[in-house]
């Protein structure tokens, strides 16, 4: 393999695992910068969206099934999950939502172990993806293209819809100032349930989509809140524009870390979050200045 | 007279019952029956349990089951409920090594016998053996060392290693290093992925794939091995740069959730359901029978546990003491083949065998290619 080969290979990889990050971080963040919610039940989500993926594509015998209901499914158990829980919870304090949302990670934990069982249960690429084409002279895996591609779609469409549109100036002015943006008449909680579910979405989405990569295990939810967690504090709380240049600076920072220093790899991104903590601790770009 | 006679009768048959009835043997089953672990400790219980079935011998026992949770501290905990509160005769179990080393001091201290059904770190039959551990799994090195020298006969030259960084990560990659090498091979560079955090192997098979060996040797278990399996199918290396390692990596568990990035990968382990003797055959159709999936390794443990314990009962064992002492003694063929343990390290001395997953119609199974008679580690330390 040519040097150049090698390189073009860990750029797809931190590119690839840079979209995962991104689109688990991006459901966060707003919540955070909308809702003022530390929604840690953010990977149980994403665990959810990952199982009822193997369910439905188990069931169909087709993943792009998973695909469309996955997401679905895990809006309806987010969208519970707000009236029944998270609005009666919003007034309560950070510590509050804490402590209540990462025992909900608990309990969906066991929910997924008695319905699914406890041994890491697989998925299937589309037949169509399931090779390796030639991309800056490697062969990568289609997959993982699809997973490159795929992120970058709704990076564009998101930043479209919140830049370009109507309802993104109202979400963006809810998320500046939402007694002002009530008073000018946006129902700002309407607005709230919507991007609860849109983010519900992606972080079910997100599931589906890493469930033939990295297989459907418990533990999935809680291993994956930690980089998100990190993205969106490094990105800077509450704007899209953080949770992209966040998700792409952990995704290349742990991928290089693991080809360069491997023993330090695992270490490297917590150091960067200290050094934004104390240097920038609103982040990169919060989404209030 | 006769009433004499009825009431001495009378008197002698009911003594009859107040004699002590046979001493049940009580049997401390300590398990991680939560967590990633847990369907390794229920498959370990039912292989268990299916021992004691099968010998028709389950009236003679009391079964009590603590969860370990694989957690040291937990283990240790439930460890000292079950000698000191439940007062076992005897104690089964132990997947993670971790809490095999947090409860080894106890169990010695306490004199309660041992059976490991599982955890593999060298020293517990090494350096820090005791007269009350007996294991009846295998030791990482045990299932790595053969592999060393069947690879090189195999022609594979230059390997690059890849393992979680624990212990046990270690342990496996060092026991195989050390064989390859002696054999005449060459290791042209390795990594360890942070355990258990590791999701995304892309990186590292990257690198492997820079080094430019005959083939990759690994060690992963459970979810990390599926996640590594189908991520190296994916990336379409396989006619380039083969896959091998220990049979944790293509457990029968959980093959078949690694889809077609397992086929052609050549491993070694203790125990295959695919063995062709006649006790494996028939411990295979009565297991399917009774709990309706196909035993793993991880049953054949469970169940040689049973088997050992019953033959240090049949030998006249009755209390810890002598359960202890009787254990290292019992031999006999069972599913992996001829069982026995050392007695200079209290280890298991079994087969390894070397297999290849192959497509089956539709299901990926087991096709031995090899077998290693009789591996028995070395003292390493150990003074029994």
């Amino acid at each position: 393999m040519s040097e150049s080969g090698f390189w073009a290979l860990q750029l797809l990889n931190a590119l690839q695992y840079s979209m995962l990050l991104f689109l688990l971080s991006i459901g966060l963040t707003v919540i955070f910068g909308l809702l003022h919610f530390v929604n840690l039940a953010h990977g149980a989500l994403y665990m959810m969206g990952a199982y009822i993926g193997v369910s439905v594509a188990a069931a169909t015998g087709s993943y792009w099934a998973a695909f469309l209901l996955a997401p679905l499914a895990v809006t309806a158990i987010g969208a519970v999950l707000y009236f029944t829980l998270i609005e009666r919870l919003r007034q309560a304090g950070p510590m509050n939502q804490v402590l209540v949302t990462f025992g909900l990670i608990f309990i969906f934990l066991d929910l997924v172990r008695i319905g699914w069982g406890d041994i890491a249960l697989g998925l299937d690429v589309p037949q169509a993806m399931a090779g390796t084409a030639r991309v800056l002279a490697v062969d990568y895996p289609v997959y993982r293209l699809f997973i490159i591609a795929l992120g970058l779609l709704i990076m564009a469409a998101l930043l479209f819809v919140l830049s370009r549109t109507q309802i993104g100036a109202m979400i963006r002015a809810s998320v500046e100032n939402a007694a002002m943006a009530s008073a000018m008449g946006i129902n700002v909680q309407r607005l709230f349930v919507c991007v609860f579910c849109v983010g519900c979405a992606l972080a079910g989405l997100a599931g589906v989509v890493a469930a033939p990569v990295f297989s459907a295990s418990t533990g999935m939810g809680i291993s994956i809140l930690i980089p998100t967690l990190i993205v969106v504090v490094i990105g800077g709380l509450g704007s899209l524009q953080g949770a992209i240049a966040g998700s792409l600076i952990v995704g290349f920072l742990e991928t290089m870390g693991a080809v360069l220093f491997p023993q330090f790899a695992a270490i490297l991104v917590y150091v960067l979050l200290a050094a934004i903590l104390v240097i920038r601790p609103k982040g990169l770009i919060p989404a209030r200045g | 007279m006769r009433t004499a006679m009825a009431r001495i009768a009378l008197a002698t048959a009911v003594s009859a019952f107040a004699l002590p009835a046979f001493a049940e043997t009580s049997v401390g089953l300590i398990l991680p029956k939560s967590g990633t672990y847990a369907a390794l400790g229920n498959d370990i219980q039912d292989g268990f349990v299916y021992a004691l079935e099968e010998a028709g011998r389950t009236s003679e026992f009391k079964l009590v089951t603590e969860d370990t949770e694989a957690k040291p501290a937990v283990g240790l905990t439930k460890a000292r409920k079950l000698v000191l509160q439940d007062e076992v005769d005897v104690m089964v179990g132990i997947v993670s090594s971790g809490v095999l080393g947090a409860i080894r001091d106890f169990v010695d201290g306490a004199k309660v016998p041992l059976i490991v059904a599982n955890a593999g770190n060298d020293e517990a039959t090494g350096k820090d053996c005791s007269p009350y551990i007996t294991r009846v799994s295998f030791s990482n090195a045990q299932v790595n060392r053969p592999m060393g020298k069947w690879m090189y006969d195999q022609g594979v030259r230059k390997v690059y290693t890849l393992a979680p960084d624990y212990a046990a990560g270690h342990q496996m990659i060092d026991a195989f290093a050390e064989a390859f090498k002696a054999a005449g091979g060459e290791i042209v560079g390795g990594e360890y992925t942070p355990f258990g955090q590791t999701k995304d192997f892309g990186p590292y098979l990257t690198k492997a794939r820079q080094a430019n060996p005959d083939g990759i040797y690994v060690f992963y278990a459970g979810g990390e091995a599926i996640s590594f399996v189908k991520q190296y199918g994916s990336f379409g290396i396989s006619k380039e740069v083969p896959l091998y390692g220990t049979g944790f990596l293509t457990s029968p568990l959980y093959v078949k959730a690694e889809g077609d990035g397992a086929i052609g990968v050549k491993t070694s382990l203790h125990y295959v359901p695919t063995l062709q003797s006649t006790e494996n055959k028939v411990f295979v159709a009565q297991f399917e029978k009774r709990y309706g999936r196909t035993p793993s390794e991880y049953s054949v443990q469970g169940y040689d546990a049973g088997r050992l314990l019953l033959g240090a009962l049949a030998a006249g064992a009755k209390d810890r003491a002598s359960i202890a002492a009787n254990l290292p003694k019992v031999r006999y063929t069972g599913p992996r083949g001829p069982m026995e343990i050392d007695p200079s390290t209290n280890n298991v001395v079994q087969n390894i065998y070397v297999y290849e997953t192959v497509k089956d119609g539709d299901a990926l199974t087991q096709k031995v290619i090899g077998e290693i008679k009789s591996v028995r580690d070395e003292p390493n330390g150990c003074k029994l």
